[in-house]
């Protein structure tokens, strides 16, 4: 794992210079750094402080989660992440990974979900729940995307979240499809998958959560998305939101059949 | 005959492949617009007024443009938006331009209030021969003054398309620089000069 420290200074210098003769995406940036460290991505690090919260009695109720039910049954954690969101009959809702966690630490460990619902990302129990997602995510890795889309309210949702992605608001009038609308965009030297097709939606939901390189930090879903709204320039999404749930909906079901890269290797 | 037979089984088929509490697309338009509110929280200089759009945002939220005639009507209202200069001075000073076109800051939660903003630009175009960082999510504008001249008539559409670019395509992916108060006249200034100036890298090499 030292050894990963290294090749993190220079892609960061890569990413960062755009100083070259050439103009060149990020994306050709992130694949010379993927062959540097060849084996092994740094959120090693977080999966392994994941797998160690995972088992490790916390809470009011000094509970471990080992026995949280991600919907293959209590405990099962292989495969479990590339099957949602999905819609879990104890709650009557659908939930993404991070929104079922939070379910599992309230009723199995007695954790408030406000902790983290109106914490700070990078710190405290929001910290503690990147850990647990980069453990969980993990054993989705090399999977196909399997969101089940003849369930009603997945049904549902994904055409809320159909209408969240199109829906331009704020300042600068943007929507989700004014930047991630079209085949082949950028902003700046960054790519731009295309979330309304197979093959973006794919590339994009398959490869988060995921490493950044840039500032050294594990982002999950509910991160990206927050800083995608940022971008946007709406107010800010509360953490695990419906609005949150139906996109990430709406982005599985498209990819659905693709890989899970998870977690992924981003600037 | 066959037309009895046909509509009933029609309605059977409709009935059949809708389940029993499906909601109806107008619901759901009703439902994502709670969300779009309901799921949103004030955070610094981004307060949830705005998740509530206005009327032309709304008309552009779908994966279709509107209709034709939305369209003009759109153009024709945010045409009525353009504040022309008032002493007629349509440039101001190319490099300031350049500073302003490559800034993408400003008007998200971790801006300040009061903070002057960045027009982006370069987050959507290439424009001068030297920055090779540049966003394609609007057409290229390298040797715009060059190729377009400056006519009057070209030196007013620009002017015009910065302060809002739905004034001439209702649902641009462009922001309205002007009319959203993202920037300020002078800064607008100094853009026409970037774009027009011969001296200016957009148009020398
Ligand atoms: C103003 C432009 C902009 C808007 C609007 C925007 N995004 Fe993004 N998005 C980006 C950029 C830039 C990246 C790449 C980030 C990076 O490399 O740091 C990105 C990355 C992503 C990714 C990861 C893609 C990948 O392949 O790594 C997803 C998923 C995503 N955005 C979803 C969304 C959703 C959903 C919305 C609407 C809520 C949205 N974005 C709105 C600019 C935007
Ligand atoms: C979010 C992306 C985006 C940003 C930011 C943006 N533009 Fe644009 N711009 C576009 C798109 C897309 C078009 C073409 C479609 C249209 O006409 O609306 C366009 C069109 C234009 C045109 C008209 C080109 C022609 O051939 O008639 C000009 C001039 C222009 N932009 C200048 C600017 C300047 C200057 C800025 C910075 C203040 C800017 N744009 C910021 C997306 C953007």
């Amino acid at each position: 794992m030292r050894n990963a420290l290294k090749p993190i200074a220079i892609v960061a210098a890569l990413v960062m210079s755009h100083g070259t003769a050439v103009a060149q995406s990020t994306a050709d940036d992130i694949a010379k750094y993927r062959e540097m460290i060849a084996d092994g991505n740094p959120s090693e690090l977080f999966e392994m402080e994941g797998e160690e919260l995972w088992k490790t009695p916390r809470g009011p109720m000094k509970a471990t989660l080992e026995k949280c039910d991600l919907g293959m049954g209590p405990g099962v954690v292989k495969g479990a992440s590339a099957r949602m969101p999905r819609f879990f009959k104890d709650t009557g809702r659908v939930q993404d990974l991070e929104s079922r966690l939070l379910t599992c630490m309230q009723t199995l460990q007695g954790i408030d979900p406000k902790l983290v619902i109106d914490g700070k990302f990078n710190s405290g129990e929001r910290k503690t729940m990147a850990a647990l997602v980069a453990y969980v995510v993990t054993h989705s890795k090399g999977d196909k995307v399997r969101v089940d889309m003849t369930n009603p309210q997945m049904k549902e949702l994904y055409a809320l979240g159909e209408r969240a992605f199109y829906y331009r608001t704020g300042p600068m009038d943007f929507s989700c499809a004014t930047c991630h609308g079209e085949d082949g965009k950028r902003i700046r030297l960054q790519d731009l998958p295309n979330l309304t097709k197979h093959e973006g939606a794919a590339a994009g939901w398959g490869s988060w959560p995921a490493y950044r390189v840039s500032n050294s930090q594990f982002w999950t879903m509910q991160h990206r998305l927050n800083d995608c709204f940022r971008q946007q320039r709406t107010a800010e999404p509360i953490y695990a939101s419906d609005v949150t749930i139906a996109l990430s909906v709406y982005m599985a079901a498209k990819a659905n059949g693709g890989e899970v890269m998870t977690p992924g290797l981003k600037r | 005959m066959n037309r009895i037979l046909i509509a009933p089984l029609a309605l059977a088929v409709a009935v059949l492949s809708i389940p029993a509490h499906a909601t109806s697309p107008e619901e759901l338009d009703i439902r994502a617009r709670q969300m779009m509110k309901d799921s949103f929280k004030d955070h610094g200089i981004a307060k949830t007024y705005r998740m509530l759009q206005l009327d032309f945002q709304q008309a552009c939220s779908q994966a279709k443009p509107p209709s034709a005639d939305v369209m003009k009507q759109i153009e024709a209202e945010q045409m009525k938006t353009i504040k022309w200069p008032a002493d007629g001075k349509y440039f101001g000073d190319w490099k300031e331009g350049e500073k302003i076109a490559i800034s993408g800051r400003g008007l998200t939660w971790t801006d300040k209030a009061g903070a002057e903003n960045g027009g982006g630009c370069y987050n959507c175009h290439q424009l001068s021969h030297h920055e090779i960082s540049y966003g394609t999510i609007g057409p290229s504008l390298l040797e715009y003054g060059k190729v377009r001249g400056n006519s009057d008539e070209i030196v007013k559409y620009t002017w015009g398309k910065l302060w809002n670019a739905k004034a001439y395509n209702a649902c641009s992916n462009m922001p309205r620089n002007g009319d959203a108060g993202i920037l300020t006249e002078d800064q607008i200034r100094h853009l026409m000069a970037y774009l027009f100036d011969p001296a200016s890298p957009v148009n020398k090499r």
